[in-house]
């Protein structure tokens, strides 16, 4: 418990420091703070509409956060959230054409699971050459971002185009009946329930579970679990699987839920302000729910906070890049807060 | 001749031409890597260093005229940069690699925040060396307009090749990033070399980007860069941390990235994205291949967090 309070105490005077350093960025390019930060507030959280975009904009976050946390949880640093996101979108896009013709829900689920098979097998990759041959995970993945938007693109450029639309290049669109609506009353697609369900799921695997707990013994001392006979080859490839699906899934819920349709859309840097929100929760699924509101919640203001003070849009990535900073950062203070340090010595 | 006439000799004079262009920033990035790997410390954020570079490099040049200004102004941003990635990652138990994740974000999102204003106007340009005025062949006087920063570059591989070995100040930043423990013993300052070493490593990064605005393509707009700051990472690794070797490794990239649009030039189109991700397979491929296992790799720094 203590624990706990000391992580949500340096997290939040983290926070605070980003958000403070922030203000003289934006004091020094001549503007208010508070004006910001009060339009802020309004873009993100303030209305009802406004929440509904941030929920829209969480729904895939937490899903591209989970692609960094579990594989963290293995001692892996796997930043191919993008990447993995990309192929899923292509690949459920493929399955939903070629599957045409299936009831609804069913459509829709194998779109899904399309999406998240595409992710997995991606992540994997960088799995599988990690434990063959050595090759270092975040070089790997983050190579394999750059690859997965050139195939993107040049499948939608070229083989699967839908050349009855002119006015975008996209690629053919799955069948209207597997796309999903809203949740009744909410007014948020179903992907934001998937997400949600997605860390629970990976929460309680990894905690719960003979096989979280070996990740986590792996996580901890590579060497022990060799020692004590774990599997360590699958299990790297399992905690790389798991993740790489969960971003495959966004890509898909993409799909299924908002575009229907690949195409360059998919990069908008969910799989890189995923990589923010794992480390703002400490790589904890649990957490990863509530900073992946925060984290959209900041993009999701970017438009407005745009129009109003005829901000470059850019804007909101120099805050995340401060508030990722200001993080890892804070990861100095553990132990060292008196408050803390004298509980526990008493305890 | 023209270059339409000279056909498949025009796609390899193209790729020449363009390894020589395309190679300078890739070169100047991994030999800021190099020296920051060797002193021990990862910076994946080089990315947002090279776009602050070519931002700031673009904007002085059109504020004072003067391009090699530029280039000044770039290589103090990088040094700044480089600066606030050994400051965080000089604290206890803070990942580097993450760190460096955090400042491509950051870097990337500042260059477009204070770049805004420099996406219209044309700044002077750098100066070329016209190296082919031998020839008649335009493709081949094209090809030859090198820019003075690739022989800096080229000079600065070898006098790092030297240096590192042979100085005083390459001993260190080379005891340090093999066994932090025996150099802190010796009375070396471990965290002092690795912010100089990062913050000249930023500087690199830094001219690269000026290259990149100032000289090829020579022009301020998003997607300017595309990943040659992440990509220096997995070249090190590739040049063995040899800088003379990551002359040879920048060469090979440059030619692999100029081979779409010299293929677009005789007609061969359709396969546009597909041959613009050849630098990314290859460095992947390139990373396979020299990857091991079993062993560290033959020339790492003994610190580095990536082989571990």
């Amino acid at each position: 418990m203590r624990a706990r309070a000391e992580t949500a105490l340096i997290t939040a005077g983290a926070l605070a420091l980003a958000f403070a350093l922030f203000g003289l960025f934006l004091l020094a390019n001549r503007l208010n703070p508070l004006e910001v930060y009060a339009v802020l507030w309004l873009g993100g959280f303030g209305t009802s509409f406004s929440l509904q975009a941030t929920l829209t904009q969480a729904a895939p976050l937490m899903l591209t956060a989970l692609c960094v946390a579990i594989p963290a949880r293995a001692g892996l640093l796997v930043i191919g959230g993008e990447g993995a996101l990309v192929a899923g979108g292509v690949c459920a896009v493929l399955a939903g054409v070629a599957a045409a013709g299936l009831p609804a829900a069913v459509g829709t689920a194998l779109v899904c699971a399309a999406g998240a098979a595409a992710g997995g097998a991606w992540i994997a990759m960088a799995g599988a050459l990690k434990h063959r041959r050595g090759v270092n995970e975040t070089i790997s993945t983050l190579l394999l971002n750059y690859i997965a938007i050139a195939l993107l693109n040049h499948l939608v450029s070229g083989p699967i185009r839908d050349h009855t639309v002119s006015l975008k290049v996209t690629s053919w669109s799955i069948p209207q009946p597997y796309m999903v609506d809203a949740i009744p009353g909410v007014g948020v697609h179903w992907g934001l329930a998937l997400g949600v369900l997605a860390c629970l799921a990976a929460y309680v695997l990894l905690r719960y579970s003979v096989p979280g707990f070996a990740i986590a013994v792996l996580g901890g001392n590579a060497r022990a679990a060799q020692l004590v006979g774990l599997p360590i080859g699958r299990l790297t490839l399992l905690a790389c699987a798991l993740g790489g699906a969960a971003a495959g899934l966004a890509g898909a819920v993409e799909i299924v839920a908002v575009h229907g349709a690949a195409s360059s859309s998919l990069v908008v840097g969910f799989g890189y302000a995923g990589i923010l929100v794992a480390f703002l929760a400490r790589q904890n699924p649990l957490a990863i729910v509530f900073f992946a509101f925060l984290v959209g919640g900041i993009s999701a203001s970017g438009g407005l906070m745009q129009r109003r003070f005829d901000m470059p849009d850019a804007a909101t990535q120099v805050l995340q890049g401060m508030i990722f900073l200001c993080v890892l950062g804070s990861n100095a203070l553990y132990g060292r807060v008196r408050m803390f340090r004298v509980a526990r010595a008493g305890a | 001749m023209t270059g339409t006439e000279l056909g498949w000799w025009g796609v390899a004079l193209a790729v020449a031409g363009g390894a020589i262009r395309v190679s300078t920033p890739y070169l100047f990035v991994s030999l800021g890597e190099t020296l920051t790997e060797k002193s021990g410390r990862v910076n994946l954020g080089l990315e947002g260093t090279l776009l602050m570079g070519a931002m700031s490099g673009y904007g002085a040049s059109y504020l004072t005229g003067s391009p090699w200004l530029g280039v000044l102004a770039a290589a103090a941003s990088g040094a700044l940069l480089g600066l606030l990635h050994a400051a965080v990652s000089n604290l206890p138990r803070v990942n580097d690699i993450a760190v460096g994740i955090a400042l491509f974000i950051f870097g990337t999102g500042l260059a477009f925040f204070l770049g805004k204003p420099f996406v219209q106007p044309q700044a002077p340009r750098l100066p070329t060396l016209a190296l082919g005025g031998f020839s008649d062949v335009p493709a081949i006087r094209a090809a030859l307009e090198v820019s003075p920063l690739f022989f800096i570059g080229i000079a600065l591989a070898f006098v790092m090749h030297w240096a590192l070995p042979n100085t005083r100040w390459g001993l260190i930043v080379r005891a340090v990033g093999d066994n932090a423990e025996a150099a802190r013993t010796a009375g070396y300052p471990v965290n002092l070399t690795r912010t100089l070493a990062t913050a000249l490593g930023g500087v690199f990064a830094g001219v690269a980007g000026a290259f990149l605005s100032l000289s090829y393509p020579g022009t301020w707009a998003e997607g300017l860069s595309s990943g040659q700051g992440l990509m220096a990472v997995a070249l090190v690794i590739f040049a063995r941390w040899n800088p003379v070797h990551c002359v040879w490794v920048s060469l090979l990239f440059g030619g692999a990235s100029a081979l779409g649009p010299a293929l677009q030039t005789v007609g061969v189109t359709g396969y546009y994205y597909l041959t613009g991700a050849a630098p990314y397979v290859l460095t992947l491929a390139l990373l396979i291949a020299s990857s091991s296992r079993r062993h560290r790799l033959a020339g790492a720094p003994g610190e580095l967090s990536i082989n571990r």
